[in-house]
């Protein structure tokens, strides 16, 4: 066990590439924490979908001894957060297990908005916050205008902000040292009950479910019958270890200690992120405040392309559930799709990324309906429905009303493409709750409903700022709305993977949009083809797609044979693509790309 | 019975020189400057001896002189082939030699010397029946040269097809109305009508790829070209018993129906292809293409082909389907149920007959007029509803 006066927990506060997780390979780096021949790029974000995408999904957490300018030998705890608005109650979670934060902002981009709603979370967690400024080398870097603007914007004080260049390691002793001297120690009563808080959880193939958890109070050893107070579960913890980043068994765990704990747990869905461990007798009498259990906010139904993939599909996604309790499923049977799941999920990068998993990892072919979002139905009888996927909205003439969920995004952007942007939220039933400028960017406020987010905002907002823009949001309410669910019909069969909820007043726009895409996305049959757009019974919108007229091949004698097979097998194969509606095959890329709006 | 003795046997010969390439043309063609026909006639008869010998016994129906410009070839070199083809294999009294000409007076003067050799009908490349057609179309030959060899092929010859390209640049359907009657005035027996594709590796793709070509008619043009086609033949008395060519009744291309009824048919010469049933397996043969690298390994290895191929069953079933529904008489269910081992779901096709594509089948499977110009969408629905 440590002395809390040699405990220092932290986390890093970052912007997607502004050099976070170098940062935390820096650190690990110079203080011997890894041997130099096992030092890989990037050693927190350990999957493959992190690395590429430079985000980072599960929580992270290492071990590292600093001797100090005062002779002394800390031990520093860096939990390394999830840094989307999607895993936003983690980060919470995570920001609670630590008491200070390094704010890291490239010296040339400056603050962006997911600084702020990070910075935010960690301000209320009540950390310190160390300001550094990286790629302080780049011959952009602008540390004076960077500093100010850290004042201007987030209102820390920046005067003695550490400049560091990550990639080169100029500037890392200091920070080493600023953790120790300018953050402080945990507290905590190492006689009280055990009380530890569960920061994280995930699936290990050889050790079953492994749990992160910070003490707060009391002392944890090997051999302990512990106790979730969400669950009321008691296990024995069979494995007790900090992370350096590999396990190192350890006897036992005090106050203002990080490590991991394994307890025959079978499954991550019976550990919950927030939930406070106590031992079994004697445990604390309250739990720790904030507790809530994981709220999917997205849906969308996940189907396999081949129907033969449907229990590979099952497995597949109960060993993803395995390790990611929060994401929701439930079987689901389509029409046009056949069977598959209803998925929640807690935002749509979160969607990405379970679905990138499914397919890559257990090579599946999937098709993604339109994400929608949790509508409530009040019903006429004062029943109150949550409505996770429009196929099942029921008839108008039994609902009151229809409520959905707002959010308070905020969007960061150089001043040129203001007007670009104030034009996107207003397209999609923004209203906007605040401007203001820092320097030449501006910070845009906007209360918009999620349903017009939710699909390919995030992708227009980085295409009409050229990526200059950044974005984050906080779910705040559900409001009432004039919502209505619009149906299309391919040859007059309804496609319920395509139905959805809209605005009334922006339905007919909608709806054309969809049926001249889908005229585009659908190939040319050997009949015509109606595409409408309806509300109930009435048409709002229609297309109709020409019979193809003429497909033949002029010449075909003895030795083209095998190139008009060749032809066919890959005709063959394209159909495989397809999925059956009535008659019409329609490509599984139409579910999605028919749903992108353009402006 | 084994399937191909259905549609017979012939042997394909591929000439692969040409004296100039056109723009449109993807065959297996090539100028060259020097050409050793005493080295090409040992290639081919090394080539005639061995497949013989692997199908000795089998009476041989057609030879087909395809290219390339076979009419290029030395008449003696035709001769001393067909020489060496009738003492390899007993052919039906009737047998069909087709030999592929170019219009131009050169060839027309060697006629009489191809038909000394055995040649009994000549296909012959006319394309356009105007000038300014035939420069655009890379063609070296003048209309009015054209239709002095065809006459001079028409003395010499009982049977002569002609060739024509349409739905070119800038053709108006009253232009080929006239140019196609004008056609049918000339015609012997049989004509291949040919709407005009881009195919891929051709000086004309890489044209319309650069912006050029312009003037090529859309979709619905093209429908009325190939409907005025059929309307005119038909009045002529030559309707179409394939996708492209047209035949008085029992005139057609007995060759090259030994393709479409699914026969066997050897391959000689750089880059062509043949359908071998021999112990009871279906191979596919191919040669290699350049003319260079075919003639060098017959002369090292005493064979001209490249590894063989075994057909499944079901590569064998499609490919008669795909062969056989290009033709006005379609595809023999029994044979393709045969073919596949297994009985055919006919009723899965309902929904194409009930959109006017195909006949209801009976023996045999038949498309309707509006299906043969949707025949390579259609086969993929047929091949998925029955195979």
């Amino acid at each position: 066990m440590t002395q809390l006066d040699l405990i220092r927990n932290f986390s890093i506060v970052a912007h997607i590439d502004h050099g976070k997780s170098t940062l935390a390979d820096r650190l690990i780096q110079m203080t011997g924490t890894v041997a130099e021949r096992d030092m890989k790029a990037q050693i927190l974000d350990s999957m493959d979908i992190e690395r590429e995408r430079g985000i980072t999904i599960k929580a992270n957490t290492v071990r590292i001894e600093y001797p100090a300018k005062d002779g002394k030998t800390y031990i520093l705890n860096l939990i390394d957060t999830p840094g989307h608005v999607d895993f936003a109650y983690e980060v919470s979670r995570s920001m609670k297990a630590v008491e200070g934060s390094l704010l890291v902002v490239d010296a040339s981009q400056g603050v962006e908005a997911q600084t702020l709603a990070n910075v935010y979370q960690a301000l209320d967690a009540g950390h310190e916050i160390v300001p550094v400024l990286n790629k302080i080398d780049l011959p952009a870097a602008e540390p004076e205008r960077i500093k100010q603007q850290i004042e201007d914007v987030i209102g820390l004080d920046a005067s003695e902000a550490i400049a560091i260049s990550a990639k080169s390691g100029l500037g890392i002793p200091d920070v080493l040292e600023a953790i120790v001297t300018r953050l402080p120690a945990p507290k905590g009563d190492r006689d009280a009950p055990l009380k530890a808080m569960l920061v994280d959880s995930w699936y290990d193939a050889y050790l079953g479910v492994v749990v992160m958890l910070r003490v707060i109070d009391g002392v944890v050893k090997k051999g302990d019958r512990i106790r979730m107070m969400a669950t009321n579960a008691v296990y024995g913890i069979d494995k007790l270890a900090v992370l350096k980043p590999q396990m190192v068994d350890i006897p036992e765990l005090g106050p203002g200690e990080i490590g991991i704990f394994t307890a025959s747990i079978k499954q991550v869905r019976d550990t919950r992120v927030g939930d406070t461990v106590t031992h079994e007798r004697k445990g604390c009498d309250t739990p720790l405040p904030g507790f809530k259990p994981a709220q999917p906010v997205v849906f969308c139904g996940l189907f396999p392309v081949d129907a033969a993939d449907f229990e590979p599909l099952r497995d597949a996604i109960e060993k993803l559930s395995l390790n990611d309790a929060s994401f929701s499923t439930e079987m689901e049977t389509s029409a046009a799709l056949g069977f598959g799941f209803r998925c929640g999920f807690l935002g749509l990068l979160h969607l990405e990324v379970i679905r990138d998993r499914l397919e890559r990892e257990y090579d599946l072919d999937l098709i993604t309906t339109a994400p929608s979002v949790v509508f409530k139905l009040y019903m006429k009888d004062g029943e109150v429905r949550d409505l996770h996927n429009p196929a099942d909205m029921p008839d108008l003439t039994y609902v009151d009303h229809i409520e959905e969920p707002r959010i308070k995004a905020t969007i960061m952007v150089p001043d040129e493409y203001l007007g670009d942007i104030l034009k996107l939220c207003q397209d999609r039933r923004g209203i906007q709750m605040d401007l203001s400028y820092a320097g030449s960017r501006a910070m845009v406020v906007y209360d918009l409903p999620l349903a017009e987010v939710v699909f390919d905002f995030y992708d227009r907002l980085k295409s009409v700022t050229k990526g200059y823009a950044s974005f984050d949001y906080t779910i705040s309410e559900y409001r009432e709305d004039h919502l209505v669910k619009m149906s299309i019909l391919v040859n007059d069969e309804p496609v319920d993977a395509l139905a959805m909820m809209v605005h009334r007043d922006r339905a007919e726009a909608r709806g054309r949009s969809m049926v001249e895409k889908l005229k585009e996305l659908i190939p040319r049959h050997m009949f015509k083809i109606p595409i409408q757009a309806a509300i109930g019974g009435r048409v709002i919108a229609r297309e109709t797609l020409s019979a193809m007229r003429k497909d033949v091949t002029a010449k075909c004698y003895g030795g083209d044979a095998t190139r008009k097979k060749k032809l066919l097998e890959k005709q063959k194969a394209g159909k495989k693509k397809m999925r059956q509606f009535g008659k019409v095959e329609i490509p599984q890329e139409a579910f999605i790309s028919a749903l992108k709006m353009d402006g | 019975m084994e399937d191909w003795r259905h549609g017979g046997f012939g042997l394909y010969l591929h000439w692969p020189f040409c004296q100039s390439k056109c723009p449109y043309c993807d065959f297996n063609s090539h100028v060259s400057a020097e050409i050793d026909q005493d080295q090409w006639r040992r290639a081919y008869l090394t080539e005639i001896d061995r497949l013989g010998g692997e199908t000795g016994g089998r009476i041989l129906q057609s030879v087909f002189f395809g290219g390339g410009t076979p009419s290029l070839m030395a008449p003696e070199l035709v001769s001393a082939i067909m020489d060496r083809i009738r003492a390899t294999w007993p052919m039906v009294n009737d047998a069909e030699v087709t030999l592929e000409a170019n219009p131009s007076s050169i060839e027309a003067g060697r006629f009489a010397a191809f038909r000394q050799a055995g040649v009994t009908r000549i296909s012959m490349g006319m394309q356009a029946m105007n000038d300014a057609d035939l420069r655009r179309l890379g063609r070296l030959h003048t209309a009015d040269e054209a239709r002095r060899a065809f006459e001079t092929a028409r003395r010499i010859f009982d049977r002569v097809s002609f060739d024509l390209i349409y739905a070119r640049q800038d053709q108006s359907l009253t232009d080929w109305r006239a140019e196609l009657t004008e056609a049918l005035a000339l015609t012997v027996d049989h004509l291949s009508l040919y709407q005009l594709t881009i195919e891929s590796g051709t000086a004309f793709a890489d044209r319309l790829a650069r912006g050029g070509l312009r003037g090529l008619p859309g979709e619905d043009l093209s429908v009325e070209l190939y409907e005025a086609t059929q309307e005119l033949c038909d009045r002529a008395g030559m309707p179409a018993y394939e996708v492209s060519n047209h035949a008085r009744p029992g005139a057609g291309s007995r060759h090259n129906m030994i393709y479409w009824r699914g026969g066997d048919y050897a391959g000689i010469g750089p880059g062509a292809h043949g359908r071998l049933t021999l112990g009871g397996t279906r191979w596919a043969t191919e040669a290699p293409r350049s003319p260079g690298l075919w003639l060098a390994q017959v002369g090292a290895e005493g064979q001209g082909e490249l590894p063989r191929s075994a057909l499944s069953p079901l590569d064998h079933a499609e490919e008669y389907l795909l062969m056989s529904l290009r033709l006005s008489e379609g595809t023999d269910l029994g044979r393709l149920s045969r073919l596949y081992g297994e009985r055919l779901a006919l009723d899965r096709l309902a929904p194409l007959v009930e959109l006017g594509l195909l006949h209801e089948p009976g023996t045999q499977l038949v498309t309707t007029e509006r299906g043969r110009l949707v025949l390579n969408a259609l086969l993929a629905e047929i091949a998925a509803a029955l195979l």
